[in-house]
């Protein structure tokens, strides 16, 4: 059923849904209005979890580490510098494999703080062993967390996952979301079934050191996994789109891309005007398209040689920048395209809350047909003399 | 052996390690001091001191480090380090 | 019976401790007090390093190890897991004195403040000796350790041991108390009453630690032992925040426990330090004003 409800509040129902054992997590901007509202259903007692009010992010993630190897499904959300303080726990909670779902309302890192959109705090973790999953628009955001849970606790994957979304653009903004019914979430999400658990009746020692002799294999283990879950989740998606008529089937999605000369490639909510700006740009005769990345871990490699073959430029909008390189999803793309003609052009875009119109996205495939890329898009000339 | 997902163990394993070669005295029980007081079983830090059916502690050389505290706990004076041959 | 079957069922032989390791005694007597129905989280350092290089673990309980400040926030993930699984299991956190007294006491403060049912138990060994002996908030005044080393201009650490008990307490703890792997039987009774006293309780064991602190591995009950004759160690019960028990001593001067120890052998060589000496017996003897431990014997 269609409902009007703020973007929080619809991944906070849709958490509810999932029915976590145990939550844990600690009040951030723009995060604040998830745990609120779960704070609220568990006071109501219209969820049945444990609510930990913990007095950091860390022991936030380091909490919910400690419920999931006891056997509950476990919840958290975060941002930017909230994430940043977990960074220890986020590289060990993938290292134990345990598969805890967080969502990341996406927001700029400090210095200088922000509290205002960007993707630098989950891309920056990308080397951690997370899944990441990038949401559009708010239904997205709500629906993809059905699908991380599924792929998560997946015993051929067992990696935790971040669902990512913008934070205000998306988390504070009010638009018509499909709310999945209890019943529909149970039959898409089954009870958790940990692989092992923490369990007098069957002791088991989590958490060993190894020494060189074993940490290859270890690291390589996790890799494999990540590997797994570019088939997991489609896989996931799919069942899930046959079920509620919603295709989340791909990791990636193409939008007006068939015959397109210029590609954009693109995260998490700047994809809806960039699908508008294309609509323009191809009444205006154009041939522009859009690849959507919904996951950037795993990196969908084949995916984006397949989708992106027929193009000769790919314009990537990155939210973020490795400062010192260049933005880390046009790194990906570049690689991915390795030994192709294609040029692959990056634009740093929209950091901490710096607004993209339609307009800058023509002026941006403008430059890339102009061969003129791998910038700081839209600094303000003024301000730096 | 594959691995222990995440790096996990089952019970046992340290069992294969056996600390007993680290061992430079040896601890030598004099079964006609000994009172049976326990005391050595208590105190052994790798806890490797069992007792027979008389109840005289037996230590499990596959383990004992030598590190004398058995010996300089023992109130009756019934364990003597001697330096390990090898 | 043979010796390999006997003592220690839930804390196995063949780890990697040093001999004479009071950590490992510490391990032993927590785990025959609290029993088999126990989850073990554990923090980085000693304990953690020497029982569980992978393949290998020595314990026979359910045990987890994340990181080295964390121990107390997966701890309280556990027992609202098992909360809400209805399950039985009792949680031990255990930690060094660096993970408890330093780098762990925000998890700690946190966990306590909400009153989680479970034991955090310190073996103190009152340094960060898994990385090769540096000071900890643990500790004591004049210790001469790798980052506060004796010197031309240094008497050791220069700043006494963080009252870590009290600090508990004053969250509310039900019940806090400290103890020495000299004294088992009380060790255990103590770890036996916090496990079983609901909401978070917090157990200090003085584990001396023969590498760490200069002595033959022999004499860790030894020096323990003096550690308490001297003052400098007070074994205590504290309930609802009142102490409540307090082993009582005919106390010795604290040159009997300080020279014994290569960590305080500055202060004897090449020349006594009778000033540095005068201050460290001012510690023993506030503890002995403090808590009343001395035992006065009849002229
Ligand atoms: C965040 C972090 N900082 C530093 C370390 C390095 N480190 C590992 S163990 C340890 C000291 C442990 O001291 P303590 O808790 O007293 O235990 P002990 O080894 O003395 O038994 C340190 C500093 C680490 N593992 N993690
Ligand atoms: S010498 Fe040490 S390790 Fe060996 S039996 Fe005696 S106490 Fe145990
Ligand atoms: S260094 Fe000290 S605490 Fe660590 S294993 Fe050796 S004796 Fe035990
Ligand atoms: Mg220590």
């Amino acid at each position: 059923m269609l409902e009007i409800m703020e973007g929080s509040h619809a991944v906070a129902k849709s958490v509810g849904l999932c029915r976590p054992g145990v939550i844990a997590a600690y009040p951030i901007t723009p995060q604040t209005h998830i745990v609120e509202a779960l704070a609220d259903m568990v006071a109501d007692c219209s969820i049945d979890a444990e609510y930990i009010t913990v007095e950091s992010e860390f022991s936030a993630l380091s909490a919910c580490l400690g419920a999931s190897a006891a056997g509950s499904r476990v919840y958290s959300a975060t941002t930017s510098q909230g994430l940043a303080l977990m960074f220890e726990v986020c590289f060990n909670c993938a290292g134990m494999r345990f598969p805890v779902v967080m969502s990341i309302v996406n927001r700029a890192m400090g210095a200088p703080l922000s509290i205002w959109n960007d993707q630098q705090d989950s891309i920056s973790l990308r080397d951690s062993g997370w899944l990441q999953l990038y949401a559009e628009d708010n239904q997205e955001a709500a629906d993809l967390h059905y699908i991380a849970y599924r792929v998560a606790e997946d015993h051929r994957v067992l990696l935790p996952a971040f669902v990512c979304f913008d934070g205000f653009i998306l988390s504070h903004t009010y638009e018509p979301v499909d709310m999945l019914t209890r019943k529909q979430a149970e039959s898409y999400l089954p009870p958790f079934k940990p692989y092992h658990r923490l369990d007098a009746a069957d002791p088991i020692s989590f958490g060993l050191f190894a020494a060189p002799d074993y940490y290859m294999e270890f690291r390589y283990a996790i890799d494999q996994a990540m590997k797994q879950a570019r088939s997991i989740i489609p896989e996931a998606g799919t069942e899930f789109s046959e079920m509620f008529g919603r295709d989340y089937s791909g990791l990636t999605e193409a939008y007006r891309i068939d015959d397109a000369d210029c590609a954009i490639v693109a995260m998490g909510s700047i994809c809806g005007t960039v699908k508008d700006a294309i609509d323009e740009m191809r009444n205006a005769g154009k041939k522009v398209g859009l690849l959507k990345l919904r996951a950037f871990r795993p990196f969908p490699e084949k995916e984006v040689q397949k989708a992106l073959a027929g193009v000769s430029t790919v314009a990537v909008l990155d939210k973020n920048i490795s400062l010192g390189s260049k933005g880390a999803v046009a790194l990906e793309i570049r690689d991915a395209l390795y030994g192709s003609q294609i040029t692959v052009l990056d634009y740093i875009i929209a950091l901490g809350g710096r607004d993209v119109r339609k307009k800058d996205i023509a002026t941006v495939v403008a430059s890339a047909e102009a061969g003129v890329g791998d910038l700081f898009y839209g600094l303000r000339e003024e301000v730096l003399k | 052996m594959a691995l222990g997902l995440g790096c996990t163990a089952r019970p046992g394993k340290s069992r294969e390690n056996k600390t007993g070669s680290w061992r430079v005295f040896r601890p030598e029980f004099i079964a006609d001091k000994c009172t049976k007081c326990r005391m050595c079983m208590i105190v052994c830090p790798e806890g490797c001191i069992g007792e027979d059916a008389e109840g005289l502690p037996v230590p499990d050389y596959d383990y004992c480090k030598g590190c004398g505290l058995c010996a300089e706990e023992c109130p009756s004076e019934a364990i003597e380090m001697k330096k390990e041959e090898k | 019976m043979k010796g390999d079957e006997a003592a220690c069922v839930l804390f196995d032989a063949g780890h990697r401790a040093c001999g004479g390791c009071a950590a490992a005694m510490a391990a032993r007597f927590i785990l025959e007090a609290a029993g088999k129905d126990t989850i073990i989280v554990s923090s980085t350092g000693c304990m953690e390093v020497f029982s569980t290089p992978y393949p290998e673990t020595a314990w026979n309980v359910p045990w987890i190890h994340s990181l080295f400040e964390n121990n107390s926030a997966v701890a309280s993930g556990i027992v609202a897991s098992l909360k809400k699984q209805g399950r039985k299991e009792k949680v031990i956190a255990l930690g060094g004195d660096g993970a408890t007294f330093d780098i762990g006491i925000l998890c700690i403060s946190g966990a306590f403040e909400r009153g989680h049912d479970f034991t955090y138990i310190c073996y103190d060994n009152e340094a960060y000796m898994n990385t090769g002996i540096q000071r900890s908030g643990a500790t004591p005044y004049d210790a001469s350790t790798t980052t506060s080393p004796a010197g031309k201009c240094s008497y050791g650490n220069p700043r006494p041991k963080k009252d870590l008990p009290a600090i508990l307490a004053a969250h509310g703890a039900p019940y806090v108390a400290t103890a020495s792997i000299a004294y088992p039987p009380d060790l255990k009774k103590k770890v036996e009453k916090a496990v079983n006293t609901p909401g978070p309780c917090y157990i200090q064991i003085h584990a001396p630690c023969c590498t760490g602190w200069g002595f033959e591995s022999e004499k860790t009950i030894t020096i323990g032992k003096l550690a308490i004759e001297t003052g400098l160690w007070v074994n205590y019960e504290m309930e609802e925040g009142k102490v409540t028990r307090v082993k009582k001593v005919v106390r010795k001067p604290v040159e009997a426990y300080l020279t014994e120890q290569k960590r305080f052998r500055h202060l004897f060589k090449p020349k006594r330090n009778d000033a540095e000496i005068a201050k460290i017996q001012a510690i023993a003897d506030r503890n002995a004003e403090k808590f009343g431990i001395d035992i006065k014997l009849k002229a």
